[in-house]
């Protein structure tokens, strides 16, 4: 057991420093640079030369390399190119919104996707279940933008019960404030929570012991409640694990929508920016989430699944 | 004897796109207080199907409609579902083929057993958990204490078997449903499951219904037999009356099929039965064994398949055998 934690940990350490290395290629090889963004045209070759020795960009590629991953083990992430703060700062700002945007999206997907997809397993091919499935497909079609906009329309501007965009204080007006992007975003996830959990109820509920269960006379719900949720919830976690990863820094476009000072419009500032090492740091951070969430999900599954605990034997 | 179940005119269908399929054609069944009743038939006879509709067990795409099934007098077809579930809770144990395919995966074995006396017998939690352990005992788990916390797993196909009767029976039922118990097992566990049947069958005077398609397992464990073939009851009566005198002419076959000891290790080859089982989609009317019988008669193509008294307790399907015994057909259903 323990050993394949800690495989498993070194793996994502492994992970971890692949990204690194991806991040490091890829914004170094995209076509322009900070130095030139930051001066304009009419910038002089030795004001340049001056500005790019300052930030260390005329030093050997390995040895910027070796730098940036000294700042991600460090903990201590460097100075940002074009914000006059450090990295560490600049992310800490913006680090509560952007999750706790995400975390309420993933919230409202849940709630409304996990009762839909109990439902639609039990009603398989009829008109609820079709009915479902229409609204997901829907809800998943639409960009988040557009529900978004939609969204910002009806509950702020016509009904006012909800701010129409930023960033309030305190615990209930960050939840205020964040309650249309996060139905928007739920309404995007919503339809990976009910495909896959609707298709692995599905599954559950045709093995045998299932059954065996209905031979007891329990209700549906004891059934659902007790028998067939634990067994189905595993691979809808995986895939929201996935998801939900890839939302930090992806939630750049509804961010701006409703302007909240998060991660994703950092993002986009110093890609335009060629912010190197803050673009850098955003990508590894990101990464580590998904990787993170991954390493969680796998390690959830000993505590879902009895079976496939390694080295566990109580009888 | 008390009647305890009556079946009468059972059929199941299941639907699909182009239509719907027989599977079950007007089976008759009865099973007195505290007998043990085999049903036996090849798979695809549509045995644990007939099982199932006692508590209106149906898969997804299949129903059943009788002329009458009563349990203790009750009708079932007409139970509301609360009814229904207390109608499997009390009355009706089921255990299945694939002991361990039946558990939940993720709960330990003891609980599951805790689980079905707090829900079905309504005991609280310390009480359930101390009749669960008794339970076990009682099905001859050794260390209980220990098999309690075990995952299903962890335990052996044979201790699975015990458990999932453990639990069959933890409401006191007056029927067990045993539907190709031993199966999945080895032929000394096998022998051991259905010696532990029998055993609690006489204790708590419940009565048995044991599927199988194994002649020998019902020649052992029964008291009365109904033989199923092509989703019709084709001979029914007391087990040793069957196996001695088949008047069935598929019974004759099965039962011809058996390997016996004596001819173990010499090269005889056995009468299997010619051709294939029917499939039910493809079956006319008249009887389903017509196909395969060597004694076919073009009226065979018609018969009714209503069954036949040869001697008291003893029926047939088969007009033929019963015109050569001079029995009449007198349509009486068992």
């Amino acid at each position: 057991m323990l050993a394949y934690v800690a495989r498993r940990v070194g793996i994502s350490l492994v992970q971890l420093l692949l990204l690194a290395f991806l991040a490091f290629s890829l914004i170094h090889f995209v076509p322009g640079n900070p130095v030139s963004t930051m001066l304009g045209p009419r910038a002089t070759p030795a004001e340049i030369k001056l500005i790019s020795d300052s930030l260390g960009l005329n030093r050997p590629l390995p040895s910027q390399f070796w730098l940036f991953l000294e700042h991600l083990v460090t903990g201590h992430f460097g100075q940002s190119f074009t914000f006059s703060q450090s990295i560490s700062s600049l992310i800490g700002q913006r680090l509560v919104p952007s999750l706790a945007l995400i975390a309420y999206g993933t919230l409202v997907a849940m709630v409304i996707g996990v009762p839909l997809a109990i439902l639609a397993a039990l009603r398989i091919d009829r008109p609820v279940d079709h009915a479902i499935r229409i609204f997901t497909t829907v809800s998943f079609a639409m960009p988040t933008f557009w529900s978004g906009l939609v969204l910002a329309v009806v509950f702020a501007l016509k009904l006012h019960w909800l701010p129409i965009s930023g960033y309030g204080a305190g615990f209930w007006g960050i939840v205020r404030s964040l309650t249309l992007p996060a139905v928007a975003l739920g309404l995007s996830l919503l339809a990976v929570i009910v495909r896959t959990l609707r298709s692995s109820i599905r599954h559950v509920l045709s093995l045998e012991y299932v059954e065996a269960t209905r031979a007891r006379g329990f209700t549906t719900w004891r059934i659902m409640a007790h028998h067939v949720m634990r067994n189905a919830v595993m691979p809808t976690v995986t895939v929201l694990a996935v998801n939900v990863g890839f939302l930090i820094g992806g939630t750049v476009v509804l961010e701006q929508v409703f302007q909240i000072p998060g991660l994703g419009t950092l993002l986009f500032l110093a890609v335009e920016q060629r912010d190197y090492p803050l673009v850098e740091t955003l990508a590894v951070l990101a990464g580590s989430v998904v990787v993170f969430l991954n390493l969680a999900t796998d390690l959830l599954q000993f505590v879902v699944d009895p079976r496939v605990r390694p080295g566990v034997h109580s009888a | 004897m008390t009647q305890l179940l009556r079946i009468e005119g059972l059929r199941i269908s299941f639907a699909h796109r182009t239509g719907s399929t027989d599977v079950v054609r007007g089976l008759d069944l009865e099973v007195n207080q505290g007998e043990t009743v085999g049903l036996v038939g090849e798979s695809g006879s549509g045995k644990s199907l007939s099982c199932r509709s006692i508590i209106r067990l149906m898969p997804p795409h299949a129903t059943m409609s009788a002329t009458r099934v009563e349990f203790e007098g009750r009708d079932v077809l007409g139970l509301s579902r609360t009814e229904l579930r207390a109608h499997r809770s009390r009355n009706v144990g089921m255990i299945f083929q694939d002991p361990f395919s039946c558990f939940d995966p993720t709960k330990r074995v003891g609980e599951q057993v805790a689980e079905t006396l707090r829900v079905n017998v309504g005991l609280d939690r310390d009480a359930a958990r101390e009749r669960a352990l008794a339970l076990l005992a009682s099905v001859d788990i050794d260390r209980p204490e220990q098999r309690f916390r075990a995952y299903p797993h962890e335990l052996s196909g044979g201790m699975r078997q015990r458990v999932m009767i453990a639990i069959a029976i933890s409401a006191g039922p007056k029927l067990l449903i045993a539907d190709e118990p031993t199966t999945a097992l080895d032929v000394t566990t096998q022998a051991q499951i259905l010696a532990l049947i029998e055993q609690l069958r006489r204790e708590s005077e419940m009565a048995v219904l044991l599927v199988s398609h194994d002649f020998g397992v019902i020649a052992q464990a029964c008291d009365r037999v109904a033989v199923m073939y092509g989703g019709h009851v084709v001979e029914a009566g007391p087990v040793d009356e069957v196996c001695a005198q088949p008047r069935h002419p598929y019974t004759r076959a099965l039962l011809e099929s058996i390997p016996s000891v004596e001819s173990a290790g010499r090269r005889v080859r056995r009468a299997g039965i010619p051709g294939q089982p029917p499939n039910p989609a493809e079956l006319g009317p008249g009887c389903p064994f017509a196909e395969r019988c060597a004694h076919v008669r073009a009226s065979c193509r018609e018969v009714d398949m209503s069954l036949i008294r040869v001697t008291e307790g003893h029926l047939t399907a088969c007009p033929v055998v019963a015109d050569s015994l001079g029995a009449v057909a007198t349509g009486v259903r068992p």
